[in-house]
């Protein structure tokens, strides 16, 4: 799966869960910092990334995963 | 096989009101992140000499009222509760002692916070064979017992309470039990426990220090498990009955934390109106959480006869249960 590919799914499951705009979820956006999510809401984010690509993140790789950009190059590099 | 009927239903709460404003004198928490977090408003804790089985036994007192069933006519009495008066005896013998009950068979059912559903299946089970003609079956918890107030992160999320419901066995009608599911992953135990107490870690000078008296939970491992369960055991029950969403009239949630729910219910894409909530008033009551609100809905007029009311509930262990029922 190519960067473009994997962004193109992960924007609408982070835009639905935080219920903010699509437009908004860029590349080296900060989920807490700049999208304004909490731990549950970065778990659901995750949930749903899980069921959308079919991997399984576990709690100690997902907290490392602090900005769209590391979460997509999380997503590449287990897909 | 016989049939089950609901003849009643009960819930208590204590009178001692906790807010969140209260728990920000104590812990460093504010009224903003428990209510953005986790819904919850406000609960309810047991008075200094107030305990588990007291509860159980005001709430089952409502339901026998309601049933209009004397303490001479049930055989069968299932507590689940997982802070139950003393290890032994169980607190549904307490609960016997309390209501004056004649000679039924009693026993606590530790399931977690699932521990009435859990029952009320148990139950059934005895009432569909003809083996027990009428049961009281309770979920009582007193988790303010077992709070630890330096964990932040989750000494905010429980309340104390009781709920309680009387099935009887009759040979006409239909059942009201339409169906049940439950299940356990053991091997998610470690996410929410109370460590020492046990036979493994009995009480020390040193299980003191280490606060291992009260719950310990992993959020985040809980958060996940719970909304992936309640999805699958309600397509479960779904596909069991042959029912569909739109034929549920009420959804009733383990009142654990709202973001919970709604995972659940955005996921699922059915609407919110039909989901019932107690959690931002009486937090999470553990065992008694689904009865109470039964109970509560019921009395309130929300729950209405013959409304379908559908419940699912998960808790330590990892255990899980539902059913749903014909009001």
């Amino acid at each position: 799966m190519t960067r473009e590919e994997v962004l193109q799914k992960v924007i609408p499951v982070i835009s639905d869960k935080l219920g903010i705009d699509e437009d908004q979820v860029v590349g080296d956006a900060h989920f807490i910092n700049d999208l304004g999510a909490d731990s549950l809401g970065l778990v659901d984010i995750t949930m749903a990334l899980e069921e959308e690509f079919g991997l399984e993140i576990p709690d100690e790789d997902a907290g490392k995963l602090e900005t769209v950009n590391s979460m997509i190059d999380y997503i590449i590099k287990a897909a | 096989m016989k049939k089950v009927r609901i003849r009643g239903v009960g819930h208590y709460a204590p009178e001692r009101v906790v807010t969140n404003e209260y728990l920000a004198t104590i812990v460093d928490t504010n009224d903003e992140w428990i209510q953005t977090r986790t819904g919850i408003q406000s609960r309810r804790f047991v008075a200094p000499d107030q305990t588990t089985s007291d509860m159980a036994a005001e709430a089952a007192r409502m339901a026998m009222k309601q049933a209009g069933i004397q303490p001479d006519d049930i055989d069968l009495v299932v507590v689940g509760t997982s802070s139950p008066d003393m290890l032994y005896p169980s607190t549904a013998c307490v609960v016997c002692d309390k209501l004056q009950l004649k000679s039924p068979t009693a026993f606590d059912l530790q399931a977690g916070c699932s521990g009435f559903v859990y029952g009320l299946t148990t139950a059934t089970q005895f009432l569909r064979t003809g083996l027990k003609k009428n049961a009281l079956v309770i979920g009582a918890d007193a988790i303010s017992r077992f709070i630890d107030f330096s964990d932040r992160t989750t000494c905010v999320l429980f309340g104390d309470a009781a709920g309680a419901m009387l099935l009887s066995s009759t040979e006409e009608g239909s059942d009201q039990v339409l169906c049940s599911i439950d299940g356990t992953d053991g091997s998610g135990g470690k996410y929410l426990s109370m460590p020492a107490g046990g036979a493994q870690k009995p009480a020390s000078i040193y299980t003191l220090q280490n606060h291992e008296h009260s719950v310990h939970m992993n959020g985040k491992e809980i958060f996940k498990f719970a909304v992936r369960i309640s999805i699958y055991m309600i397509e479960n029950m779904l596909q069991q009955t042959g029912l569909t969403i739109d034929d549920i009239d009420h959804f009733v949630f383990h009142q654990a934390n709202v973001r919970i729910i709604d995972a659940a219910v955005n996921r699922m894409g059915f609407s919110k109106e039909k989901v019932i909530y107690t959690l931002h008033e009486y937090g999470n009551t553990s065992s008694a959480s689904i009865p109470f609100t039964l109970s509560l809905a019921n009395q309130n007029g929300t729950i209405k006869e013959n409304d379908i009311v559908l419940m699912v509930v998960f808790g330590a262990g990892l255990t899980y249960a539902g059913s749903i029922v014909r009001w």
